[in-house]
């Protein structure tokens, strides 16, 4: 038996909270264990992958004998000794526990260029990194590029900054190349606080090299000789593997001085964020680094020519610098040639929420957003009906299903009254309430807000108060032109993006969605049947067949009834928790 | 205390630290940031403790009053939000019996806190006890683990 085997189990963070760390010994237990050759076990392989995107179907195992891959899904460590014991000795796959058509279906469509390593390689391992092409093209920059040409071909590729708001990432480099300083700093925004966006943690946790890559070729590109990834300290897996990777640099000549044997030294470090929304902004997460409040500060000097320390530095978002590796090795023509004629590329959304196929999906720009949801996305789960989607989190806007064939570049999104942000995708369905989330997303914004600027400070509060009058019933009928005046002032007299883009969530609901914020407030209805204060439970007698269930589970001791007769809520102790409401078997409790 | 404290502040000069590292370090050692340790480590370095307090307000990483001995963790991103993370949040406080504005049970067993989004919405909603991951709960899960968490206290 000469058989090549290589078996891989998903790490990322879902593949570890769904127990990929138990799936990965236990196979390693049953190899060792199965006492076969020493020649099989050589050729046999066990190892942990980053996130492969489809977290929805976690862990998921690949096995690849002699170059033929059968994907597994939902595995759990008890069910691996079957997987070895049919298929890795017998070579009769599992069928009934491998990946279906949704799989296959929901990675065809897409287009990997950043997530191309991504559950493939080990994140964790250098070698596997340089097996696949790794450290070439920073290899190529270091020893045989000019920074000149580095920054045209960036500058050819068409590349817009993928944080959020799209400046072409080869200007940038060469402001930061043309200015002349002692020191120069370049940084790596992983300080991802969209909530709804993963697409940063999966490639610091999945590929972490190729950020590294990117920085070399980035400070080769720039002249500066100081990195620092600024990640988020809730990131545990990223930071663990961010560290690991460097360290791995340093071993090997890549980083440090004197880097690939050329007489350029660069140095990088980690610094862990602790924990503030507004440090994605880049003079805030310059503040951070430095030791003090992260407040944004006036741009008076582009970031390039006074930013950390007063130093010229550049700053790119983390799927900026992922990109750049390959841009170098395959062509700026053919990262262009991938997007439309504003954005070369593609890019990596996150995509969640009432989804049927959540995940990383990446796609080129101009794809439209019916393609991502419907097509890769496998529509809305449970079969209920569209309603929107949030794209850019708390500084985004909710596209309705009118607007579904918007082609995805910068500029199309912001004129449907969104932005690309950083590429959270939460998709609601019929069942989702459009003033209860807009008004989560300003609970966010609000508590976020850094105090400096007034009409953030105070304007995000009195908005937020607003939407919790018209939740609770409370709303008047002048609470939406007040909405809105409020947010244009919000939007002009803010210092930094936060500011900004704080009122586009009530903006685009108001835009798209105001019967909602009208029957809130007219009729005191929850179209949905989400606000807690507009919705009642009650029993429906035919229904109830008096088991009890319900009475035994209220919190509150408000449902009254005998056995195996029909139980009545009390409204004046319900506290509505919908705790009921789960627990009838017999869906005799009414939300409505 | 002055012990780990001297060991924070030689950490601090070691590595060419600042305010928010020696913060993290104190954070680590003590489990929030008593007021004595900020007191003492402003006067050795002479900077003044509003700065100290200033970023520890700032960041949500640090806390300034005694927390649980578990942490039970609810993300709060907009997926975990849509998948019912709020009512998970509410039904928790009653079941633990915490009251209104407050975050942690009388006998300091339990902290409920709330984060903004852990990164891994592909399996929302999602909490975190004592620093594992659990993804796709429901309360009967988490009070599951709660009630195994109490039996081994």
């Amino acid at each position: 038996m000469n058989k090549n085997i290589l078996i891989k189990v998903c790490a990322g963070t879902g593949g570890v909270a769904s127990g990929g760390e138990e799936v990965l010994s236990a196979f390693r237990n049953a190899i060792s264990a199965s006492g076969i050759e020493a020649e099989f076990l050589r050729g046999c392989a066990a190892h942990r992958v980053g996130c492969r995107g489809f977290c929805a179907q976690d862990v998921l195992v690949d096995i690849v004998i002699n170059g033929e891959k059968t994907t597994y899904k939902h595995i759990k460590h008890d069910m691996v000794q079957r997987i070895f014991d049919e298929h890795i000795l017998n070579g009769i796959p599992v069928e009934e526990w491998t990946v279906r058509e949704d799989y296959h279906a929901f990675h065809e469509q897409q287009t990997k260029v950043v997530l191309a390593h991504c559950g493939e390689i080990d994140p964790e391992d250098i070698g596997a990194y340089m097996a696949v092409g790794g450290y070439e093209a920073a290899r190529k920059a270091i020893l045989y590029m000019r920074p000149e040409e580095i920054v045209d071909t960036v500058k050819e590729s068409n590349l817009r900054g993928r944080g959020g708001a799209g400046f072409p990432t080869g200007l940038k480099w060469e402001l930061g190349l043309r200015i002349r300083s002692d020191i120069k700093y370049i940084i790596c925004n992983g300080n991802e606080s969209d909530p709804g966006a993963f697409m940063d943690t999966s490639v610091m946790e999945g590929d972490p090299h190729s950020i590294i890559e990117g920085m070399i070729i980035c400070s080769k590109a720039t002249e500066s000789h100081h990195g620092c990834i600024y990640t988020k300290s809730e990131y545990t897996l990223s930071v663990k593997r961010l560290q690991k990777a460097i360290h791995q640099g340093y071993q090997r000549g890549f980083l440090g001085k004197k880097i690939f044997g050329s007489d350029f030294d660069f140095d990088l470090k980690i610094f862990q964020g602790a924990g503030a929304f507004v440090c994605g902004e880049a003079t805030a997460l310059m503040r951070s680094i430095e030791g003090k409040r992260g407040m944004p500060s006036a741009k008076m000097w582009r970031t390039a020519e006074k930013g950390l320390r007063d130093k010229p530095t550049v700053i790119n978002n983390v799927e900026t610098f992922a990109n750049i590796p390959k841009i170098l090795m395959k062509g700026a023509r053919w990262y262009r040639n991938l997007g439309t004629e504003m954005s070369g590329g593609t890019k990596v959304f996150s995509l969640s929420g009432k989804v049927t196929n959540t995940g990383l999906v990446e796609v080129p720009m101009g794809t439209t957003l019916s393609e991502i949801i419907f097509d890769i996305g496998g529509g809305i789960e449970g079969g209920r009906a569209f309603k929107g989607v949030q794209i850019g989190g708390p500084s985004g806007g909710c596209i309705p299903a009118a607007l579904l064939n918007t082609n995805i570049d910068y500029e199309a999104l912001a004129q449907a009254g969104s932005i690309m942000g950083s590429g959270g995708m939460v998709v609601l369905d019929e069942t989702d309430c459009m003033v209860n989330t807009t008004k989560f997303f300003l609970e966010i914004t609000q508590s976020e807000s850094c105090g400096k600027c007034t009409p953030c400070r105070i304007g995000t509060k009195r908005m937020l108060e607003i939407l919790e009058r018209i939740t609770s019933g409370n709303g008047r009928e002048e609470d939406i032109p007040l909405l809105e005046e409020l947010g244009q002032y919000i939007r002009s007299a803010s210092l930094c993006g936060l500011g900004m883009t704080a009122p586009n969530p009530v903006l685009s609901t108001l835009r798209y969605f105001r019967d909602e914020y009208e029957a809130h407030i007219r009729d005191k209805k929850c179209p949905a049947a989400v606000c807690r204060d507009l919705i009642t439970y009650s029993v429906i007698e035919e229904l109830c067949t008096g088991c009890g269930a319900c009475k035994k589970v209220c919190p509150a001791d408000a449902i009254r009834g005998t056995r195996k007769t029909p139980h009545k809520i009390d409204q004046s102790l319900c506290v509505k928790c919908g705790t009921c409401f789960d627990a009838c078997k017999f869906q005799s409790i009414m939300k409505a | 205390m002055e012990e780990t404290l001297q060991q924070i502040l030689d950490h601090y000069k070691k590595n060419d630290g600042n305010i928010i590292t020696i913060l993290q370090d104190i954070e680590k050692n003590f489990g929030f940031i008593p007021e004595y340790a900020v007191n003492w480590i402003s006067e050795k370095l002479d900077i003044p403790a509003s700065r100290f307090f200033g970023c520890a307000t700032f960041y949500s990483q640090f806390h300034l009053r005694q927390r649980g001995r578990n942490v039970v963790t609810v993300c709060r991103g907009t997926a975990c939000h849509v998948k019912g993370s709020e009512r998970l949040i509410d039904r928790l406080m009653i079941e633990l019996d915490i009251p209104d504005n407050e975050d942690t049970t009388a006998d300091l067993k339990f902290t409920v806190e709330k984060v903004n989004c852990i990164g891994a919405c592909g399996i929302a909603p999602i909490t975190i006890l004592n620093n594992e991951v659990h993804g796709k709960i429901t309360l009967d899960k988490l009070m599951k683990e709660i009630k195994k968490i109490k039996a081994g206290e």
